[in-house]
């Protein structure tokens, strides 16, 4: 054949045999298994559980160096009290850092309600905290990748690159973000990421008195944690927005917001 | 009580401003806020001015060859004012480069960096079309010029700089010229729909906010964004017109002393003409932007959806003075009649763009602040508060003084900008 | 492109140029998207571990082991307390941070606050929460003004035998 016709097909099945070849490289089985464990961290909170003494948001906040004056936490407590005459309160003084020591609700503006313990129908406390989404809106709409999920599942801020635009403040459902009042940037929960990678527990995990707070991962199917979310009947906050949160509730309400 | 002691000892950001009642999340406060309103109110103006210089380059009203060359030159000052509200807001304004060194593309406002540069060159590009003629002449002007002054030396160095080097004012090359100039304003009417649908689309996906949440938000705001800019442009023209009649007639400026100047009644008349084209395509604008806000408002009354309750609260209760009378009447219904009675002036007019500058910061206004009136929870309120007098520099910068700051600067840069790029140039052959 | 008209997009060329060899000098080379995608996970790197090495506060983990950790030197406090009562209450709630105790801090802050033993025992009417167990006063009636540990001893709380 002619030079040229061979030259082309030379061409095509180097072309063609490298692409297998190099193929093998980049998906390389050993290389992938022997990368991280996997690991995903998930959340349970049991509702039933929390009596709002306030010692994780306390313990969050020591942690991981959120100044008690300020007010913002990355966790809170909120606490629901129904009366008999079909009214509904809810409030979370100070992020519930010391706890609900009165039994008066907290309407804002200084105003507050007094409830007669007898007109006290259901009430109960619902702990909160960053839901580290599996589609997590906040991260979709940073305008800069400051804000991402990591491959074990904890979404987290990148303090050296927010620009402090508020966006992913805005987007989250939940109101888990806000300004770091010191730092400048945007913060949130980190699942106490930096505790997780020393075999720790999260601050507030550790704090709970009463086991309102456990974490696991919910790869591992013989995690006690991903057992009873498995098992048990588990409810999500606000899943209409599709972010498929990672923190399950136990004893949920529908009014619970 | 421990806890009361140190209750407001460090402020975080939003608490300034924000009053918060019933049930707002602990991390909830209005983040976004005057700088945030005052960012698509200025980039609005930006795009309508753009569009209004367009209907002239483009579709070739040839009766607004005036406006048009002056709301050329207006939205070229207006450009750098779109950053400010930002760089203010910003909790980290020396990252704000970020947004071009890692732009994330699924966030809107990644978007900010690329589409507004891109529209930076567009205009600036056929800015530089249209006066390259005016470059090269005044260039050689000062290059001809016997004694020159250090200023002088230093004007002449500019305008070089202006020419790009391309020297040629022979008839094609200002034909070439003309051409590039149409194809330019061509491309940037969509470049500058984008720039303002952008902003709509940054509020409109924002899935987690009740109010924000509506494909129909980007339309919106492109509308009433070129609302606002035409509307902006009859009014400056109309002043800076009547500033020009005023020196016509005292011979103050130094133009008006030039025999071949436009006296009083030719600026009138001119005034006149643009005034009452510009002002129908205002109207259809107009039209366009209302319709569009109050269907938006009459599905989410009619398919009252989980979080009706407490938007029909902020929207009919709470904010009712701010949406309907302040927006809705004096700053849409009100101008709109004012404009169609029959007998329209040009007094009137004036008067009715005012209202509909003021109408279209309304709706910027209701949109965010309303938006961050009501609490993620459905069960809070949160009121914003204005800063007037700022106690440090957030105040400043989030408050009265920052937004004063910004609506004042387009028109000190105008002013500077108008000494190289004469926003009001007469020529004979020239487009 | 011999016609002058195209000037202003080779300045805008050069201004991009510009941009991108600032760009290669001033971004991390360690940026990239994560297992969740461009969407989710687009960072930089070097991050994680930026996270990761951030030194812990608090100590020992979960209930049974903070015991452990504690009763190594306090031993006797930590043996009277009943599993039943105060015994579920982590040390570190009420004595702070312990990661590194006892040499930093020497000794752990003790709270005698009446605000402390109020978190949990103020009494709060609610029948459908695990409230209800936790035995309650009413902080504006009970002793007011008076330490809560004056007559309670918050580490055998038990209401036979107090002071």
């Amino acid at each position: 054949m002619e030079r040229r016709e061979f030259l082309k097909k030379c061409i095509l099945v180097v072309a063609g045999a490298s692409v297998p070849i190099s193929a093998l490289k980049l998906i390389d089985p050993k290389k992938v298994f022997a990368a991280n464990p996997d690991i995903q961290w998930a959340f349970l909170v049991d509702t039933n559980k929390c009596v709002g003494c306030g010692f994780c948001v306390k313990a969050c906040k020591t942690e991981n160096d959120i100044p008690f004056d300020a007010n913002v936490s990355r966790t809170w407590v909120e606490r629901y009290v129904y009366t008999k005459d079909d009214r509904r309160y809810v409030d979370s003084p100070r992020a519930a850092l010391y706890g609900f020591t009165e039994s008066r609700v907290d309407l804002g503006r200084g105003e507050f309600k007094e409830i007669d313990p007898k007109n006290v129908g259901k009430a109960f406390f619902v702990p909160k905290l960053c839901n580290h989404c599996s589609s997590p809106a906040c991260t979709q709409v940073c305008p800069v990748g400051a804000t991402y999920k990591t491959d074990d599942g904890v979404v987290l801020v990148d303090r050296k690159w927010c620009i402090g635009c508020g966006y992913c403040i805005m987007a989250c459902p939940y109101a888990a973000r806000f300004f770091h009042p010191v730092e400048h940037v945007a913060d949130k929960c980190t699942f106490c990421y930096h505790r997780l990678s020393k075999g720790l527990d999260s601050a507030c995990v550790n704090a709970c008195p009463f086991g309102a707070r456990k974490m696991g991962n919910i790869h591992d199917k013989n995690d006690p944690i991903t057992q009873i979310i498995m098992n048990d009947r588990v409810g999500v906050l606000k899943d209409e927005f599709g972010t498929k949160p990672q923190a399950f509730y136990i004893g949920l309400a529908q009014e619970v917001r | 009580m421990v806890g009361q002691i140190a209750q407001h000892a460090m402020e975080v950001h939003g608490e300034a401003w924000t009053i918060k009642e019933l049930f707002t999340l602990p991390n909830e406060y209005i983040y976004w806020s005057i700088q945030i309103v005052m960012y698509p109110f200025m980039t609005g103006l930006v795009a309508g001015a753009f569009v209004l210089s367009s209907l002239y380059h483009v579709f070739g009203v040839e009766k607004l060859k005036e406006i048009a060359r002056f709301s050329l030159v207006f939205s070229f000052a207006l450009l750098p004012v779109a950053m400010m509200p930002l760089m203010l807001h910003l909790q980290q304004p020396f990252r704000g480069i970020h947004v071009l060194m890692t732009p994330h593309f699924t966030s809107a406002i990644s978007a900010f960096g690329i589409v507004f540069l891109t529209y930076a060159s567009i205009v600036a590009t056929e800015i530089w079309l249209v006066y390259r003629k005016y470059f090269v002449e005044t260039a050689n002007q000062y290059m001809a010029m016997p004694n020159r002054s250090l200023i002088d030396n230093l004007r002449m160095m500019i305008f070089q700089a202006l020419t790009l080097g391309a020297w040629d004012i022979s008839h094609e090359a200002v034909e070439k010229d003309h051409k590039a100039c149409k194809i330019m304003a061509g491309i940037g009417i969509p470049v500058a729909c984008f720039l303002h649908g952008y902003a709509g689309f940054i509020f409109g996906s924002v899935k987690a906010n009740a109010l924000w949440m509506t494909p129909l938000m980007p339309v919106i705001f492109i509308c009433s964004a070129v609302v606002s800019g035409v509307a902006l442009c009859i009014l400056t023209y109309v002043i800076v017109q009547e500033i020009r009649k005023y020196m016509a007639r005292s011979k103050m400026a130094r133009w008006a002393k030039d025999a071949a100047a436009p006296g009083e009644d030719e600026l009138e008349a001119t005034k006149h003409t643009e005034v009452m084209i510009s002002s129908n395509y205002l109207l259809y604008f107009m039209i366009a932007a209302m319709t569009l806000e109050i269907l938006d408002l009459i599905f989410r009354g009619y398919t009252q959806v989980k979080s009706w309750d407490i938007l029909r609260e902020v929207i009919m209760e709470r904010d009712f003075v701010k949406i309907f009378i302040l927006q809705y009447t004096i700053g849409n219904l009100l101008p709109f009649i004012m404009m169609i009675l029959p007998g329209r002036t040009v007094r009137r007019t004036t008067i009715a763009t005012v209202l509909v500058l003021f109408g279209v910061f309304m709706m910027r206004y209701n949109v965010v602040i309303g938006g961050q009136a009501f609490s993620l929870s459905f069960a809070g309120f949160m009121d914003y508060h204005l800063p007037i007098i700022p106690h440090n520099l957030e105040t400043f910068k989030e408050g009265l003084f920052g937004a004063l700051t910004v609506i004042a600067t387009p028109f000190v840069l105008f002013y500077f900008i108008n000494m190289f790029i004469p926003a009001f140039l007469k020529e004979d052959s020239t487009h | 492109m011999k016609s002058h008209v195209w000037r202003p997009l080779y300045v805008v060329i050069a201004f991009i140029v510009a941009l991108l060899v600032f760009r290669f000098f001033y971004v991390p080379n360690d940026f990239g998207s994560g297992k969740r995608g461009f969407m989710y996970s687009f960072h930089r790197k070097s991050n994680v571990m930026e996270w990761k090495n951030q030194p812990a506060k608090y100590g020992v983990s979960g209930r049974e082991r903070m015991h452990e950790y504690c009763s190594a030197c306090h031993g006797a406090i930590v043996k009277v307390r009943s599993e039943k009562l105060h015994g579920v209450i982590p040390c570190e709630d009420c004595h702070g941070p312990a990661m590194q105790h006892p040499e930093k801090p020497e000794k752990l802050s003790i709270d005698r606050s009446r605000e402390l033993c109020m978190r949990c025992h103020t009494s709060l009417p609610y029948t459908t929460s695990e409230r209800k167990r936790i035995p309650g006063i009413n902080p504006k009636t009970h002793n007011t003004g008076v330490e809560c540990v004056k007559c309670h001893n918050p580490h055998n709380p038990s209401l036979e035998g107090m002071k």
